[in-house]
């Protein structure tokens, strides 16, 4: 059974550059994944300090969307008092990227590897891999990777279960409560101190696992021979929208973005500006963004990060009012409605910016949708509405021209065209 | 006499079910948005005003509201 539509159907693996690491061709069976990847240390049941400070010379951030860094986050969970788990964080909530559900198909080993690093690194048993439901693919072959393993008996118990397609089911309190029988919403309590069946519990991103299981077998300094020295190693970039071939890419980061582009084929006509990190991400310029490093360094003078590794290429006839006004009504359609300011707070920018997008809405409405991009902000008890609110403001300051013509009453002559960005269905339940 | 701990208000968002008597009891440290749920002023509160303040957290119908230290003492 497949879920509701996702907003990156197909995608190439692109496995043309220099950097490949987690992308770099490798069979798929686990005979063929271990003649190039050795096996993880087993799991014991205490934290293992020499591991941990290895994945801290690394460097290694999250590369799920927040770039927290990894080690200080193993430490946080290693530092609980045991049991502890391990979740495997393949949601994958974010619409325009296809990064997780390529690196579990292709990769599965590689990502099971890291966990089981994971593992050893905070010393916990129970491992429990998710992936969004309406990815068989990927579901598919963890399955099948798992089957593999159950001979070579890698210290870890496993466990696989199949999320709710929903953008915040991966925000970690959110898979959490759904692992314990609950709805796939956010409760704010930290995933390291009350986890799955209240124990500890490190959630972490598929693709941040995968690199997890190469600093383990090649070392840190191997990791930080690509990228800068303060955002060391490659990352995982979907590239989408404009460009001759939607692929998967894997960059050092600092990478030029134009680098990235060319990646997927080029741009497939005039570019007017970028997403970038996802729809949880920020409009920039498109000349401004094609001079830009991808890394958190290189894109904050912009305002943008690499966020859930997304980049999106806006074609210079698309309106940019009207493609966010979808991308909110998406918004305000995955809240959880738990929180008043966003369960109230994302429709009204969702009317508010599809009324500006036809040309129904004037200057005083523009400066309402201000203030309540201010007011909603950090507001929630996760951080689903402050990515509306970005996402938002960014639309405002990249697409002003455009905003003041819609706010005249002359809509620009993009907005009656096709969507450039695609919005998935509505979701289905939170369990 | 040692000096009074410094406390910042804050609100559980996902127990807040916005009555909105936060707001008249502490106008001086709380307004409501458009949709009636409670928009915080930030930094500790002032001496003067604490008593207002304890008084809106204890009316709290939703036990949503609390006074506590401030970010950076409650880190480690």
């Amino acid at each position: 059974m497949t879920g509701p539509g996702r907003a990156v159907p197909t995608l190439l693996l692109d496995q043309a550059g220099d950097d490949e690491r987690l992308l770099a061709a490798c069979p798929t069976d686990l005979a063929g994944h271990r003649r190039r990847h050795p096996r993880p240390p087993a799991p014991g049941r205490q934290p293992d300090p020499d591991l941990l400070d290895a994945i801290e010379r690394s460097g290694l951030t999250g590369r799920g969307g927040a770039g927290f860094p990894t080690a200080q986050k193993l430490r946080a969970v290693g530092a609980a008092r045991g049991p502890r788990v391990v979740v495997v964080n393949g949601a994958e909530g974010e619409p325009a990227s296809g990064k997780d559900r390529v690196l579990l198909t292709h990769a599965p080993h590689l990502v099971l590897d890291g966990a089981v690093v994971a593992a050893a690194a905070v010393g916990a048993a129970r491992v429990v891999v998710c992936v969004d439901r309406s990815q068989p693919e990927a579901l598919a072959a963890i399955r099948t990777a798992l089957a593999e393993r159950a001979a070579e008996s890698d210290g870890a118990a496993w466990q696989v279960a199949a999320s709710p397609s929903r953008y915040v089911t991966g925000q970690s309190s959110a898979i959490v409560q759904w692992l314990g029988g609950g709805p796939a919403v956010p409760t704010g309590v930290h995933a390291h101190q009350r986890g799955v069946d209240g124990r500890p519990t490190l959630v972490q991103n598929v693709e941040t696992l995968a690199h997890l299981a190469l600093v383990a077998s090649q070392g840190p300094a191997w990791f930080r021979s690509l990228g800068t020295v303060d955002e060391p190693g490659t990352t995982l970039v979907t590239v989408t929208g404009a460009v001759a071939r939607p692929s998967v890419v894997e960059v050092a980061l600092g990478s030029p973005v134009p680098d990235i582009i060319r990646r997927a084929g080029g741009s497939s006509e005039p570019l007017q500006a970028l997403l970038i990190g996802g729809y949880f991400g920020t409009w920039v310029d498109a000349r401004a963004g094609l001079q830009a490093r991808y890394s958190r360094a290189g894109l904050a003078p912009l305002g943008a990060g690499p966020g859930a590794g997304v980049v999106i290429a806006l074609p210079a006839t698309a309106c940019g009012v009207a493609e966010t006004a979808r991308v909110l009504a998406w918004f305000a359609g995955e809240s959880a409605g738990q929180c008043g300011p966003c369960a109230f707070g994302l429709p009204a920018l969702a009317t508010a910016a599809a009324e500006l997008a036809r040309g129904a809405a004037g200057p005083a409405e523009v400066d309402r949708l201000r203030r309540w991009a201010g007011e909603i902000e950090g507001r929630g008890a996760c951080r689903h509405p402050d990515g509306a609110t970005a996402l938002l403001r960014s639309a405002l300051t990249v697409f002003a021209a455009d905003v003041e013509a819609h706010a005249g009453g002359a809509p620009c002559a993009g907005s009656s065209r096709p969507p450039a960005l695609r919005v998935p269905a509505p979701g289905e339940g939170w369990r | 006499m040692s000096p009074r701990r410094s406390l910042v208000l804050a609100v559980d968002p996902i127990a807040c079910q916005g009555h909105g008597g936060c707001a008249e009891l502490f106008p001086e440290g709380i307004r409501l948005d458009d949709w009636g749920y409670p928009i915080l002023r930030p930094g500790p509160v002032p001496d003067e005003l604490m008593a207002h303040a304890r008084w809106a957290v204890s009316n709290c119908p939703a036990l949503a509201l609390r006074l506590e230290a401030p970010a950076a003492e409650r880190r480690r």
